[in-house]
């Protein structure tokens, strides 16, 4: 892959971030940043604070100090929906699909930032409602085409088997055309062949939408694989900021994280 | 020729997104609706206007309303009957201060009026969910129907306590008073049932009724995928009351003509008017419909049969129909839960691959 090309300026950055509920800190004191078009990991052992991070990126924690900086502009105390407007889309761990509803549906209500027609033009449908319908709708049809769920469009998501919710649960992060893409352990409970194929649509997302993507995973492999550098947190604290090479050879990650292969 | 969708290809997102993709249930609709508006009219009497079809279409409108609530948004409400009544006496005041008002205007009013109180007690559903709300909104119903009783401005300080609505009319034609012909009421709710059932369905599959929808499953996820949940759930509460406003005052203006709050729109029609949504189908335009013909068609059809049929004693009718419409809805409950709408979807569902089981 072109490095240089593809990596652009500062998209977001995170100075200083302190968090904690009540005697608990979840995040001490923690800064990086993340630049437009990489793909960019967050690791750590279980309860290092990691997707409590990506709840004060996505707005849903609000940390007691620090700042975040979005696209150069200092983000002020916002709501979770005010941060998905701005162009940040997200996955979580354990799938929160609307799980009565069809993947369509999943999709398209994936694009709601971007629908405009008002209540009372909805109500006549013909006209503008319809045919920002049609529009979107042809969108939608594109990300289910890349993602190779043509036969389950009309089925209700909660009857579909777990692999393929967190396929649909992508494609609805990936209709709202996110400026940013979180996503939280996008391959946690699969099987080798599925992970390859999470790992093929990360790769094809970054490389042809040039979407910007942060992502929690354990497998430690994929991670290394996939990622341009790589944060590692340990109890709430940032423990090695850097290249998969750099992170790899870490002591402190090594010691806390990582551990030692007993063939060397 | 057999009714089912498969075969039926579609070669455009619009035609795959209409309200009715199978073309037998397309035809089916327009033949209905034709036959209500065209034929049903010539031969309508008494009997089957005060009975049967003014009762369905008012309740019916009350059903669409609730469920847009409750089956698209999640929101359980037992308000609906208290809803109903500011639509009534929305209408009945709207009747006494603009005598030359078409009824339609009156009534569309009283349904926007209802709206905004419907906003006002949909407040609380930002910090409370599930049964908590349902006792929230309980406390609008009381309240309402309290305040109806005692402030002698709503019901215009007559000595009954009653409100009694006068003749108005549209085209010239009488919709309410006593001297309101039975196809021109039938036809009055008709044609608000059918515009505002299509409006419903025009809601419902758009931007906002995915929104509604995606509250009900996970409102924590469509707030992070950039939904507002106070536009979501007071939109569905507004539209929700709109719909009941609409029909509290079709109750009272076109069907009953006069109406004294705690009888016509008490607790239990709050309950009648849930009933009917979840045994049509919560999150069903269909299952709105079917909801209120059970609950209001089915104890007509057996008063007819034990008392015009078999001769049977009024009063042992009328106690059997309630143990029978009871077992009924236990019967249904248990056989499909998610109500009427779901076991005509499984039918179509069955009927794709028909005469194949698998």
């Amino acid at each position: 892959m072109d490095q240089d090309n593809r990596i652009g300026d500062t998209l977001l950055e995170v100075k200083n971030i302190s968090l904690s509920f009540g005697g608990v800190k979840a995040l001490t004191d923690i800064s990086f940043d993340i630049k437009e078009g990489e793909i960019r990991a967050i690791i750590g052992p279980n309860g290092a604070g990691k997707s409590s991070m990506l709840n004060v990126i996505n707005g849903f924690y609000h940390p007691q100090e620090g700042e975040v900086w979005f696209r150069g502009k200092k983000r002020e105390s916002m709501k979770p929906y005010q941060v998905a407007r701005q162009g940040v889309a997200r996955t979580f761990q354990n799938i929160a699909l609307f799980k009565g509803m069809s993947t369509l549906d999943n999709l398209m209500t994936g694009c709601i930032t971007h629908m405009k027609t008002n209540i009372f033009l909805q109500a006549i449908w013909k006209g503008p409602a319809e045919r920002e319908e049609l529009e979107f709708r042809e969108r939608v049809e594109h990300i289910i085409d890349f993602l190779g769920i043509q036969a389950i469009r009309k089925t209700p998501v909660g009857r579909l088997p777990y692999g393929m919710q967190k396929r649909v649960e992508l494609g609805r992060a990936l209709a709202a055309q996110p400026k940013l893409l979180l996503l939280d352990e996008p391959m946690a409970g699969m099987n080798l062949e599925e992970k390859e194929d999470m790992s093929r649509f990360i790769l094809d997302v970054n490389d042809e939408f040039g979407t910007t993507i942060t992502l929690i995973e354990h497998d430690i492999g994929v991670v290394m694989d996939l990622s341009d550098r790589i944060v590692v947190l340990d109890y709430g604290c940032k423990l090695a900021d850097g290249t998969p090479d750099v992170v790899r050879n870490d002591q402190a990650v090594i010691d806390a994280y990582l551990g030692v292969s007993h063939d060397d | 020729m057999f009714y089912r969708e498969s075969g039926d290809f579609k070669t455009n997102y619009a035609d795959d997104q209409q309200s009715f993709p199978i073309k037998l249930d397309r035809y089916a609709v327009w033949v209905l609706l034709a036959f209500a508006f065209f034929v049903v009219p010539f031969f309508i009497n008494d009997y089957w206007e005060k009975s049967v079809l003014v009762p369905f279409l008012v309740w019916s409108m009350a059903a669409l309303g609730l469920n847009i609530l409750t089956g698209y948004c999640g929101q359980v409400s037992l308000g609906t009957g208290g809803f109903m009544a500011v639509g009534a006496y929305s209408c009945y005041k709207l009747m006494i201060a603009f005598p030359g008002l078409n009824i339609f205007f009156v009534v569309i009013l009283a349904g926007i009026i209802t709206a905004i109180v419907g906003i006002a007690f949909g407040l609380p559903s930002l910090r409370i969910k599930g049964f908590y709300l349902a006792v929230a909104t309980l406390a609008s119903q009381f309240f309402l129907i309290w305040m109806f009783n005692k402030i002698p401005w709503f019901y215009n300080y007559s000595s009954s306590g009653m409100i009694t609505a006068p003749e108005r009319t549209m085209f010239g034609i009488a919709i309410s008073g006593p001297s309101a012909p039975s196809w021109a009421t039938y036809l009055f709710c008709l044609t608000l049932v059918t515009i505002f059932a299509f409006i419903a369905r025009n809601l419902t599959r758009g931007r906002i009724g995915r929104a509604w929808k995606s509250i009900h499953d996970m409102d924590i996820a469509a707030e992070i995928i950039g939904i507002p949940p106070l536009q979501a759930k007071l939109s569905a509460f507004a539209v929700s009351s709109f719909y009941i406003g609409m029909s509290g005052a079709m109750l009272f203006g076109v069907y009953l003509g006069s109406a004294e709050p705690g009888e016509a729109f008490g607790i239990d029609k709050s309950f009648l008017v849930l009933f009917m949504v979840i045994i049509g189908g919560l999150g069903s335009i269909l299952g709105s419909f079917l909801g209120a013909a059970f609950l209001i068609l089915v104890p007509v059809l057996m008063k007819n049969i034990m008392v015009g049929a078999f001769g049977w004693p009024a009063d042992l009718a009328a106690h059997l129909e309630l143990l029978f419409i009871g077992a009924l809805i236990m019967f249904f409950l248990v056989v499909e839960p998610h109500g009427l709408a779901q076991l005509w979807r499984m039918t179509k569902e069955k009927l794709r691959l028909w005469p194949f089981p698998h």
